[in-house]
């Protein structure tokens, strides 16, 4: 019990970084990450001893699915990363270029990349999160990042070097 | 070597990305690429993605953790009725549709219209809706008056209470009144923005099950409701959600980290 709940406050740097960039909206994400902990510290006695870590992003993933749908239910907009305001020059404008460009994605696809590029998970721990074969993550994955490409290409045809 | 001549796949260069490729295929692969002008490119553009996107947020998993996110804390206030938490969360795991916040999560028994959430989110905003839309008498004693508000309405609801401070969001503190509650008298605070958008808070005593913050949408109003030792407080609002969620956070932070024992008093 003291055990994990030592796991799940060790993964909330990482939580509210992958909150982020899936909401990319700093409190939506923060939020997020509270009834994240608030499911799964109710939900202890259920927990099977599998990683914590993992069900903790599987619970944020469904939370977060579920908040997109209301959201389609009833409009909210929400301006795109207007929480943190950087001007558009220099190294930012790629970071917003990255942002929009996640913005375009299908959600599944969004999760799917995030989860391996960001969280550093494998495609067996995706598949997992996601509940779906490893050959599903992989196709979300090629489609995402092909959708990526396509964006940052068409956006800005000569494509400065990101480093 | 055989592998060498069995042709890369896209799915191969992927993994290849993301360090999921086989070892007897990564020779194979890296010859490939060796030949293979475009789909290094390829290669090169999701490096380059991996990179921009790791850039933008990894940062965000080196901010201090906010006091809200701690553990012991949020664990405190977590459900007690564990059979129905445990109904809720498989019902939720098993993809049901928890709406906003999780609101449709609840059990049939924590909606039922006599549980202390219904109650209490119903009088708070039966309350908001009366007094917000007064001009000149929106409370019985005003902020100018704060010590002796809270003292009045602490003693008349049975502990020590605290007005929250929530300038931060900037609110101000307009006064408060006293009401009849579900359970006995309630102390109710109103606060106001520059724009005149008014959020109150109604709190009693009351033997509800300690909960973490809870949502209902009650016409145009949104009431946050949670329990804590013995109180039962709702956060009214009207507008951004959002914003009510704010206050309500602010609110339940400031009571959590200055809570005082529950006493009678006369």
């Amino acid at each position: 019990m003291a055990a994990f709940r030592q796991n799940v406050q060790a993964a909330i740097p990482a939580l509210r970084r992958y909150a982020r960039a899936l909401t990319r909206n700093a409190d939506v994400a923060d939020d997020l990450v509270q009834d994240t902990l608030v499911r799964a510290l109710r939900s202890e006695h259920l927990f099977q001893g599998e990683e914590v870590r993992s069900w903790l992003y599987t619970i944020l993933t469904n939370l977060n699915r579920n908040r997109l749908r209301s959201l389609a239910r009833r409009p909210v907009h929400t301006a795109i990363g207007d929480d943190d305001a950087i001007d558009l020059a220099g190294p930012e404008a790629g970071m917003r270029d990255i942002e929009r460009a996640l913005a375009t994605l299908v959600e599944d696809q969004r999760v799917a990349l995030l989860l391996v590029v960001l969280e550093g998970l494998t495609y067996r721990e995706v598949a997992e999160i996601q509940g779906v074969p490893i050959g599903t993550v992989m196709s979300r994955l090629a489609r995402a990042r092909a959708q990526i490409k396509a964006y940052l290409d068409g956006e800005r045809p000569a494509l400065r070097r990101v480093k | 070597m055989f592998d060498r001549d069995q042709p890369v796949t896209e799915e191969e260069l992927h993994a290849y990305v993301d360090g999921e490729l086989a070892p007897e295929r990564q020779e194979a692969v890296e010859a490939w690429l060796s030949t293979h002008p475009d789909d290094t490119a390829r290669v090169g553009a999701w490096r380059a993605q991996a990179e921009s996107i790791r850039s933008r947020y990894g940062a965000a998993a080196s901010e201090p953790v906010p006091a809200r996110f701690d553990v012991a804390r949020l664990a405190r206030r977590t459900w007690p009725w564990k059979s129905i938490a445990a109904a809720a969360a498989l019902a939720f795991l098993v993809g049901g549709s928890a709406g906003w916040f999780g609101r449709d999560m609840w059990s049939e028994q924590a909606r039922s219209e006599h549980s202390p959430f219904q109650q209490f989110t119903a009088e708070a905003v039966d309350a908001y809706n009366l007094y917000v839309v007064e001009v000149r008498h929106p409370v019985e004693v005003p902020a100018s008056d704060a010590d002796h508000l809270v003292q009045w309405l602490s003693k008349r609801v049975g502990y020590q209470l605290r007005a929250p401070d929530l300038e931060k969001l900037g609110l101000k503190l307009v006064g408060g009144r006293l009401l009849p509650g579900p359970t006995g008298p309630a102390a109710f605070f109103m606060y106001e923005g520059p724009s005149g958008d008014r959020y109150t808070i109604y709190c009693a005593r009351s033997n509800a099950p300690d909960t973490a913050l809870r949502y209902n949408d009650i016409g145009k109003a949104t009431a946050v409701y949670w329990a804590d030792n013995d109180i039962a407080y709702v956060v009214s609002g009207k507008g951004d959600r959002t914003k009510v969620n704010d206050v309500a956070t602010a609110a339940y932070d400031q009571i959590d980290s200055h809570r005082t024992p529950a006493k009678s008093g006369g």
